[in-house]
């Protein structure tokens, strides 16, 4: 089989889509049945990590499923890397690559017949698409167990193998469903590893749907929260951390109810507790040492201090709490 | 993302053409096909028919052979449209066993492995996988069939010669086309049937059923209904009334059924008229098509269930 086409990133059309967003989303919805289950959904996700978020049922699967074109928008379109899901589908899948939720595997083959199989079809020619499944299986640590049968394979070398697919052919944006789903901690541990090495290497982008805000905390640098088929947030992860409000809980000693004040003075927010504890909710220009010469002023001891500032998780209910702030 | 340096890289180098992808998948799956010695046994006997049809187009021709062995050459076959016919439909019997032995699982076993986002995520669209599924039957079946037939009805037309060739050019259309089409049937309706179906053994049977099962109703019709118009609904029947159209030797007229009264007197006499022709082709298309629509509505990444 001659090899005769060139890489579509050699292509200019690909080129001139550089500064494109990773995925354009264009008032994109998709019905089922009558059902909607998403709903006009627009933004552009231009993260190299990219965490996708939702209750069960909000449509994060359906959103990776219609973005690699399984099922057809019932309106609106998206684009990848500037090209329309709708016409372009072939090109964008060219540059993808996918890890499914579910156990994925031809019966009967070896994982490296199995990978090497996968980058074929994703146009290699068959030496270098052997040569590409070694090295996927080896860079994945599957390197030793490679000429095995997949169904002799643990669920956490499964989901190893199902990564080296997905990677095999170097795609520019990766698909990763529940990648960690039924993995143990160091497993699991492993499988993060290597999405953050994928992000950091800066040859592709990362889309990772997860249930577990752990992993997308550790991973992501963006993340896109689903309700109900519609956007519920988006946002940098560590600029919304900053943006957020920090809270401060205080351990004190001597006069409290002066202290407070002077805190409230200083335009923060402050809940007194039973137990000798002051809450406080730090204002924009406040910082922790004004809340020190607070203290000193009244001369109350501060015995113990734990400094907090929203977790993913917070950002997450928040979302859920908030519906739809869109992006 | 070589070994040594374990870091993730994109691929740089060449592609191959979009449009010859689908052939990776009987590449891939002849490996395993040919894997099990049994089924290789069985396609090497496959080819026993090919080979006296080969050694009786060479007797033929061969006059110190025949006189060595001393046999007549009339008492051999002639060779003729019938004799080509013959061996199309002695092969085309050995081609439904191998379409039963290797079609059922080519779809059902990537169904029931969810394998096809697998197939679809990458630039490889659902025409091309049922393609790529297909031509593993289409190639196997060739090879045994219409290719090495046409093959010996060369030899035939070099040792008979070129006036022979010409006036018989006519058979080699009927082989190719007669064995095309029983081959393009037998795979579709080998991965119709495995798109349905998940289960191997499952899939086998019914592969068998669809083609005995509705033999046995036609008959039940052509027997109460005193017709041949039965045979509408049997793949096998409509087949064998294709390929003798090709080779000449259809006849729609295959018998009579009198009607006597108690005195032996002809009350009513019914003629046993099989379908036309053009009503064969059309019940073929329509099984093609049926076929076509079930793995069009099969074959998909993900199945919505409403």
């Amino acid at each position: 089989m001659a090899a005769t086409e060139t890489l579509p990133e050699q292509k200019t059309a690909f080129n001139s889509a550089d500064f494109a967003p990773v995925i354009d989303l264009n008032d994109l919805s998709v019905h089922f049945g009558g059902r909607p289950i998403l709903r006009s959904l627009r933004g552009e996700l231009r993260g190299r990590a990219v965490g996708l978020l939702g209750p069960n049922g909000a449509g994060k699967t359906t959103l990776i499923h219609t973005l690699l074109g399984f099922h057809d928008p019932s309106s609106g379109t998206a684009h990848i890397f500037g090209r329309d899901i709708t016409t372009e589908i072939k090109q964008i899948r060219q540059v993808v690559g996918y890890m499914p939720e579910r156990d994925s595997f031809i019966a009967r083959m070896s994982a490296v017949h199995l990978v090497r199989l996968m980058a074929e079809l994703s146009g290699l020619p068959s030496e270098a698409a052997l040569e590409r499944a070694h090295e996927a299986l080896f860079y994945v640590g599957l390197g030793e167990a490679r000429y095995r049968n997949l169904d002799t394979y643990s669920l956490g070398m499964k989901q190893l193998a199902k990564l080296a697919q997905a990677i095999v052919h170097g795609p520019r944006l990766i698909f990763l469903d529940e990648p960690t789903n039924g993995l143990d901690p160091p497993a699991r541990q492993r499988m993060l590893r290597l999405i953050r090495e994928i992000r950091d290497s800066g040859q592709a982008h990362i889309v990772l749907s997860s249930h577990l805000l752990r992993d997308v905390e550790e991973c992501c640098e963006e993340i896109l929260i689903l309700k109900d088929g519609q956007i519920a947030q988006y946002c940098n992860l560590e600029e919304e951390r900053k943006a957020n409000r920090k809270f401060l809980v205080l351990e004190t000693r001597g006069d409290q109810n002066a202290f407070a004040r002077s805190v409230a003075a200083l335009g923060c927010e402050y809940a007194l507790t039973t137990d000798s504890r002051v809450k406080i909710v730090l204002a924009d220009n406040v910082e922790v040492r004004d809340i020190y010469r607070a203290a000193d002023e009244h001369q109350v001891q501060i015995r113990r201090m734990s400094y907090k500032r929203d977790s993913l998780e917070d950002i997450f209910l928040k979302a859920m709490e908030n519906g739809h702030g869109g992006l | 993302m070589a070994v040594y340096e374990h870091t993730y890289k994109r691929y740089q180098g060449l592609m191959t053409p979009a449009w010859s992808r689908f052939l990776i998948l009987p590449r891939h799956a002849f490996r395993d096909v040919f894997k099990s010695k049994l089924f290789t046994a069985f396609y090497a006997i496959c080819f026993i028919p090919l080979l006296v049809e080969a050694v009786l187009i060479y007797l033929h021709h061969n006059v110190n052979a025949l006189a060595i062995m001393q046999i007549n050459v009339r008492e051999l076959l002639p060779i003729d449209a019938s004799f080509f016919q013959f061996f199309v439909n002695f092969q085309g019997g050995f081609a439904f066993f191998v379409a039963l032995l290797v079609g059922p699982p080519l779809v059902s076993r990537d169904l029931r492995n969810n394998a096809l986002p697998l197939y679809l995520c990458r630039p490889f669209s659902r025409a091309e996988y049922v393609a790529g599924k297909m031509s593993v039957l289409l190639i196997l079946l060739s090879l045994m069939t219409w290719i090495p037939q046409l093959l010996l009805f060369l030899f035939q037309s070099y040792l008979e010669g070129w006036r022979w060739f010409v006036d018989n050019l006519w058979i080699a259309s009927a082989i190719f086309i007669g064995s095309i089409v029983w081959v393009l049937l037998l795979a579709l309706l080998s991965q119709a049937v495995s798109a349905l179906v998940k289960w191997r053994v499952v899939a086998s049977g019914a592969l068998l059923g669809i083609f005995f099962i509705p033999s046995v109703f036609g008959e039940v019709i052509n027997q109460i209904f005193v017709t041949r118009w039965g045979s509408i609904i049997s793949i096998a029947a409509l087949m064998r009334n294709i390929t003798s159209g090709l080779f000449g030797s259809f006849v729609r007229e295959t018998g009579s059924v009198r009607i006597t009264g108690f005195d032996e007197t002809i009350v009513r006499e019914i003629v046993l008229r099989e379908p036309p022709l053009w009503a064969c082709w059309a019940a073929m298309f329509v099984v093609c098509a049926i076929c076509l629509a079930l793995l069009s509505r099969k074959v998909r990444a993900y199945e919505v269930v409403s």
